[in-house]
C-alpha cells in the first residue's frame, strides 16, 4: 500500500512540475520538489543521480554570448556529462529547449534559439549519444526566465535547457 | 437613389467593452493634421446623427474615428444642431468650415428595438447629394453599422474598398494566461478563440477568414495548429519532431508554408492545409524563417541569415528547384517579418536602425525603402486588405499594443485594449458577402 502511495505521489509531483513551467517562474522550483521526492531508480527517467546536486547532471543551462549560438569552453563538460549518460542509458530522452532574448521578430528568435539548441544537440551526439535519444527545440523568446528588460536579464535569457523525459 | 440594406448577424460575438484610445484627441484632429497629413486628406465633416443621444453607441464617433484612421480623411469641425434632411444644409457654411464633404444623418428606435439608421453623403462644393442610404440593425450591432457607413463614405470618395469592416487577430498576454482575440478593425467587440497558459503566436489567417492558424507552446514546443473559428475545431498541422512555426497560407488557402527543424536547422516547408503533403521549400545551412507567399502564390518572401545577418529574400515556390533565392534587403544589418502588399508591387517589413525597430516599406521594382514609423520597438506588421493601413505591434511604457500607420507613414494611432500585454496582430481579409 505504501508503494502504490509514493507512486502516486510521484505521478502528482511531475504532473505538478510539468504545469508550473510558466514564464516567469523559472525551473526551480519543480527541480527542487522532484528532488524531495522518492524517485524510484528502477526508471531511467527519474533517475536521481540526474537531480543530484552534487552531480555534473543536476547543471541543465548553457548560456551564450549575444547573437551566438556557440556552446562555449566552460559548458563543455556540463554537456558531455550528458551525453555520456544518455550513450550509457539507452532509454533515456532529453528534450533541448533553446531560448533567446525579447529582442527582434518572435519568429527569427525561434530559429535562433533552435539554433542553440542544435548546438548542444550536435555536441551531444559527437560524444556518443543516439540521434534518436535528443530532440531540439526552440521557445524562442516566449518563455524568459527573466524578465527584467536589460542586459543580465536577455543574458539570463539567452540559454539551452536539457530536460529528460519524466520531468 | 436609395438604397436600402439590412444588416446580417454574421458574427455573433460576445461583447466585451475594450477601450479605443485616440492618440491624438479628436478635437485637436479638427485643425491640426495628426503627424503632418498629406495635402491628399479630404476634410470632412460629419454632423452629429439625429436622435443618437437615445442610443447606447454613438454612430457618429465610430464612423468619425474610422475614416480619421484611415489617413486619407481630415476631420472639420461639425458641431451644431443635427441634421436629418439635405434641405437643411446651408451650404456656405459647410464650405466656411472648410469641409469638402458633408454626411449628415439621424437614428429612430423602432417598436421591435431594432434601430434604423440613415445617412446622406453629400459635395459641399457642387451642393449635390452622393449617396443616400437608409440601414435597420439590432440595437447591439450599431458598430457594425458605423463602420459599414464608414465604409460606403470610404469607397464613394477614395474610390477604393473600405476595410472598417474587417477583422483582426492578435495574441494577448495577461499575467500567465494567454488568448488569441479576434477584434473589429478597430479593436472593439474582442472575442477568446482560445486561452491557454502557454504561449501562442503567429496567427495568421487564411484568405476566406474562416480559420486561423497559429502556433502553441501547450507542449512544451511549438507546434503549428488550424483552428476554423465558427465550429472552434481544430488540428494539428505541423507536429514534427523539433520546432514548427511561422504558418503562411497560400492564396489559394490550399497551402501552408511552415517553418520545420525537421530536418536541421530552421528551414521553410510546404503542407497541405489538413497537415498532409509535406514537402520542404527552402534549402540553406541557416535560418529560413517567416515565409510569406506574393498574392500570385508563384513565389515567398522569407527571412534568412545566410548572409551573415537576417535579410530578406525572394524565392520561387513553383517549377524552379529551390535554393534559387534572390536578396532583396541590403540597408542595414537586421531586416526581418515581411508580409507583401495586397497588390503584390511591395513589403512591408521591420527594419532595424541602431536600437529601433520600425516598419518599413520596399517596393519590389524599385527597391526603394521607406520607413513608416520612429518608435522603439514595432514588430509583426500587417497590411490592410486594401494596402491603405498598416496594422503593427508597439510597446508603451513596457506594454505591448497594437497601432496602425497609413502606407505613407503620416497617419499613426494605437488601437489600445483595456488590459494585458497586446503582440503578434494579423489583419484578416475582407467579409466574404461583399
Amino acid at each position: 500500500m505504501k508503494k502504490v502511495i509514493s507512486v502516486l505521489l510521484i505521478g502528482l509531483l511531475s504532473a505538478c512540475a510539468s504545469q508550473t513551467t510558466q514564464p516567469t517562474a523559472g525551473e526551480e522550483k519543480p527541480a527542487a520538489q522532484a528532488a524531495a521526492a522518492p524517485v524510484a531508480p528502477a526508471d531511467p527517467n527519474l533517475n536521481p543521480i540526474l537531480r543530484d546536486p552534487n552531480n555534473i547532471l543536476s547543471k541543465r543551462s548553457v548560456y551564450y554570448d549575444y547573437d551566438s549560438y556557440v556552446v562555449k569552453n566552460e559548458y563543455r563538460p556540463l554537456v558531455q556529462a550528458h551525453a555520456q549518460y544518455l550513450r550509457g542509458n539507452a532509454g533515456a530522452r532529453v528534450l533541448l529547449q533553446g531560448n533567446a532574448d525579447e529582442r527582434g521578430s518572435r519568429e527569427y528568435n525561434l530559429a535562433l534559439g533552435q539554433k542553440r539548441a542544435d548546438s548542444v544537440k550536435n555536441a551531444m551526439t559527437l560524444s556518443g549519444a543516439k540521434d534518436s535519444q535528443i530532440e531540439s527545440v526552440s521557445l524562442g523568446e516566449e518563455k524568459p526566465r527573466a524578465t527584467g528588460h536589460d542586459e543580465a536579464s536577455w543574458a539570463e535569457n539567452r540559454r539551452t535547457d536539457i530536460r529528460y523525459q519524466g520531468e | 437613389m436609395l438604397t436600402r440594406s439590412r444588416q446580417s448577424s454574421r458574427h455573433t460575438f460576445t461583447l466585451a467593452l475594450l477601450l479605443w484610445l485616440i492618440c491624438t484627441p479628436l478635437q485637436a484632429a479638427l485643425d491640426i493634421e495628426i503627424f503632418g497629413g498629406g495635402a491628399t486628406q479630404i476634410p470632412i465633416a460629419i454632423a452629429p446623427f439625429a436622435a443618437e443621444e437615445k442610443l447606447k453607441q454613438s454612430v457618429t464617433a465610430v464612423v468619425a474615428a474610422d475614416l480619421q484612421r484611415s489617413g486619407l480623411f481630415r476631420l472639420v469641425d461639425a458641431s451644431g444642431p443635427a441634421l436629418r434632411d439635405p434641405r437643411q444644409i446651408v451650404y456656405s457654411d459647410w464650405k466656411n468650415r472648410g469641409a469638402a464633404a458633408l454626411v449628415i444623418g439621424s437614428t429612430v428606435i423602432l417598436p421591435d428595438g431594432q434601430v434604423e439608421v440613415g445617412f446622406h453623403l453629400m459635395d459641399v462644393a457642387k451642393q449635390v447629394q452622393l449617396i443616400d442610404h437608409i440601414m435597420i440593425v439590432p440595437a447591439d450591432r450599431l458598430r457594425a453599422a458605423a463602420h459599414q457607413i464608414a465604409d460606403i463614405i470610404y469607397e464613394k470618395l477614395t474610390g477604393d474598398v473600405g476595410v472598417f469592416s474587417t477583422r483582426i487577430a492578435y495574441v494577448v498576454k495577461q499575467g500567465n494566461k494567454y488568448a488569441l482575440q479576434v477584434a473589429d478593425a478597430d479593436g472593439f467587440n474582442a472575442q477568446s478563440i482560445i486561452e491557454y497558459s502557454e504561449p501562442i503566436i503567429s496567427p495568421a489567417w487564411s484568405p476566406d477568414g474562416t480559420q486561423i492558424a497559429y502556433v502553441s507552446f501547450e507542449n512544451k514546443k511549438p507546434v503549428v495548429y488550424v483552428q476554423t473559428l465558427a465550429t472552434r475545431a481544430r488540428k494539428a498541422v505541423a507536429n514534427f519532431k523539433g520546432s514548427n512555426s511561422a504558418p503562411a497560407w497560400s492564396p489559394d488557402g490550399k497551402k501552408l508554408a511552415v517553418v520545420l527543424s525537421l530536418q536541421g536547422g530552421s528551414q521553410i516547408f510546404l503542407v497541405n492545409a489538413d497537415g498532409s503533403g509535406l514537402q520542404r521549400l527552402s534549402q540553406s545551412s541557416g535560418i529560413d524563417t517567416e515565409p510569406n507567399f506574393s498574392p500570385d502564390g508563384q513565389s515567398i518572401i522569407f527571412t534568412s541569415d545566410r548572409g551573415g545577418s537576417p535579410q530578406i529574400y525572394r524565392m520561387p515556390v513553383t517549377g524552379t528547384a529551390s535554393g534559387a533565392a534572390e536578396r532583396l534587403t541590403f540597408e542595414g544589418s537586421y531586416n526581418v517579418s515581411p508580409h507583401h502588399s495586397r497588390d503584390g508591387k511591395s513589403f512591408i517589413f521591420i527594419h532595424r536602425s541602431g536600437a529601433r525597430f520600425n516598419v518599413a516599406v520596399q517596393d519590389l521594382a524599385t527597391r526603394q525603402v521607406q520607413l513608416l514609423t520612429d518608435s522603439r520597438f514595432d514588430e509583426s506588421p500587417s497590411p490592410a486588405p486594401n494596402d491603405k493601413m498598416i496594422l503593427y505591434a508597439t510597446e508603451v511604457k513596457g506594454r505591448g499594443i497594437l497601432a496602425v500607420v497609413s502606407s505613407d507613414g503620416k497617419t499613426r494611432q494605437e488601437l489600445s485594449m483595456q488590459v494585458g500585454d497586446i503582440r503578434e496582430p494579423a489583419w484578416g481579409p475582407l467579409p466574404r458577402t461583399r
